[in-house]
């Protein structure tokens, strides 16, 4: 937990970010539903592109690369931005540490 | 209206809020019992059957449910069943009149995780409420939060059905919640159960729903299980919630016996979408039955078309129709424009359904009446 500190607290795509581990996406023929054991919080994820990119975003060193990586159009990028902003104030994602660069740790 | 609305009234994998009865007695005799509890069906779900209840909600990814009754706390593997649920990530709300919670009980619930408690009453003297629920039982209710409370249970709900005589004590309702620092939760009285008879002498007047709509509205953090929707065609702004019949959606009921419904609020033959006792069981219910598909498809405004309130209210209560005997397709018996009242004046007792599963004890069960 002692990284936790440093990491940042409000989103920006530039960080790392991804879901909360006490988080479970439920498929829906709208995208998902979210629920989030911990603070019993209930979100409607609307947008099947937007779940897929939810579940490779820890993958990737930053939301913005993760973005590149999942095929969402560039004009839809605002508007998914917005909404993992929301889920990050409500504490569904949570800043991770900065990814190893090159290749597999050790 | 919201996409969303749109979405959730096509139906969903799996339902958001279930609600689950555990079984049929109960120590009480409320006059609005929306299951008309008091006597055990000796075709309650046994213990081994409502566990594979729970490994299917856990296999659907239902994340909590919620557990009532009668009185849930009756069952004797009450405890064994929460432990269940919770242990497989089926997170439990229970509504209960507090009767079984003493001392050790209430240390043993505030041990237990993704555990909430409700408990019911409904009036925030024992004078208001005790009319409704039998002698004794605001003390019982009131004894209970005392342990809760001693346990260090934390926050817990306090569930109030808001009728004519209680609704003069909302702001007592909310310093009662505060003083245990629990949540307040005020839901709309059904004529469901017992509750058909009881209905036209307790729902709430014109003027009362109009003070509890703005009340309401001053406290979004008053939880209402989205159950005053139909309120909503009294001003512009919206009660916090999905402001739709979820019946059948994102709803339903399984009764003590595995029979599910499409909500808590219709327990009748006419909206039962199966057992889970079926092959298939509750998935196949859910997904699959006649009924619940049937209630997914668009549904006709029918004589609130012409009404330029309907997207606000949606029609309201399937359930307060079906019970009072009105169509399904016309205005909620308590449609704020008062297209309700008018409607329901012209419909005699005999067209009210007649009720299709009663539990309760053979003693007559009477508002304000003394009662054993």
């Amino acid at each position: 937990m002692s990284d936790t500190a440093a990491l940042p607290s409000s989103f920006d795509p530039n960080d790392r970010w991804g879901l909360h581990p006490r988080v479970a996406l439920r498929p829906e023929p709208f995208g998902a539903l979210a629920y989030h054991y911990d603070n019993r919080r209930l979100n409607f994820v609307r947008s099947p592109a937007l779940v897929a990119l939810l579940k490779i975003l820890a993958d990737h060193e930053s939301v913005s690369v993760a973005f590149d990586h999942s095929g969402v159009a560039d004009a839809r990028r605002p508007a998914f931005e917005r909404a993992l902003s929301a889920l990050a104030a409500s504490d569904f994602l949570q800043p991770l540490p900065e990814l190893e660069r090159n290749g597999s740790p050790g | 209206m919201t996409a969303l609305t749109e979405e959730l009234k096509a139906g969903l994998d799996a339902p958001i809020c279930l609600t689950w009865e555990l079984t049929y007695a109960c120590n009480l005799a409320c006059v609005h019992c929306l299951s008309s509890s008091g006597r055990r069906d000796p075709n309650e779900l046994s213990t081994e059957e409502a566990k594979a209840v729970i490994d299917e909600m856990r296999s659907l990814q239902v994340f909590y449910v919620n557990i009532g009754g009668g009185e849930p706390m009756i069952r004797p593997d009450f405890f064994e069943l929460v432990e269940y649920a919770t242990s497989n990530g089926v997170g439990v709300k229970f509504s209960t009149n507090g009767s079984r919670i003493d001392e050790e009980r209430a240390k043993q619930l505030a041990g237990m995780d993704y555990l909430d408690i409700q408990i019911s009453i409904d009036g925030a003297t024992a004078q208001t409420n005790d009319r409704v629920r039998g002698e004794g039982s605001f003390d019982t209710a009131i004894a209970a939060m005392d342990h809760l409370q001693a346990a260090n249970f934390g926050p817990f709900k306090i569930s109030v059905v808001i009728t004519r005589e209680n609704v003069s004590q909302l702001d007592e309702f909310e310093s009662l919640a505060s003083k245990y620092g629990a949540e307040l939760r005020l839901t709309r009285l059904r004529p469901a159960g017992r509750g058909a008879d009881t209905w036209h002498e307790l729902h709430p007047l014109h003027e009362q729903q109009v003070e509890l709509y703005h009340w309401l509205l001053a406290r979004p953090q008053v939880l209402t299980g989205d159950s005053f929707f139909h309120l909503n065609a009294l001003g512009d702004e919206n009660l916090p919630g999905l402001n739709l019949c979820g019946a059948g959606r994102v709803v339903c009921l399984i009764d003590p016996v595995g029979d599910v419904y499409a909500c808590p609020f219709v327990l009748h033959d006419e909206f039962k979408a199966g057992n889970v006792r079926d092959t298939g069981g509750f998935s196949s219910v859910w997904k699959e039955s006649e009924l619940f598909t049937e209630l997914r498809e668009p549904q006709s405004a029918g004589a609130c078309a012409s009404c330029g309130q309907f997207d606000a209210c949606q029609g309201g209560c399937m359930a307060a129709k079906f019970f009072t005997g009105m169509p399904l397709d016309g205005p909620d018996p308590e449609c704020v424009s008062g297209h309700g009242s008018e409607a329901l004046s012209n419909i005699g007792v005999e067209m009210r359904p007649t009720p299709t599963a009663d539990h309760s004890k053979p003693t007559p069960v009477k508002l304000g009446a003394t009662r054993v």
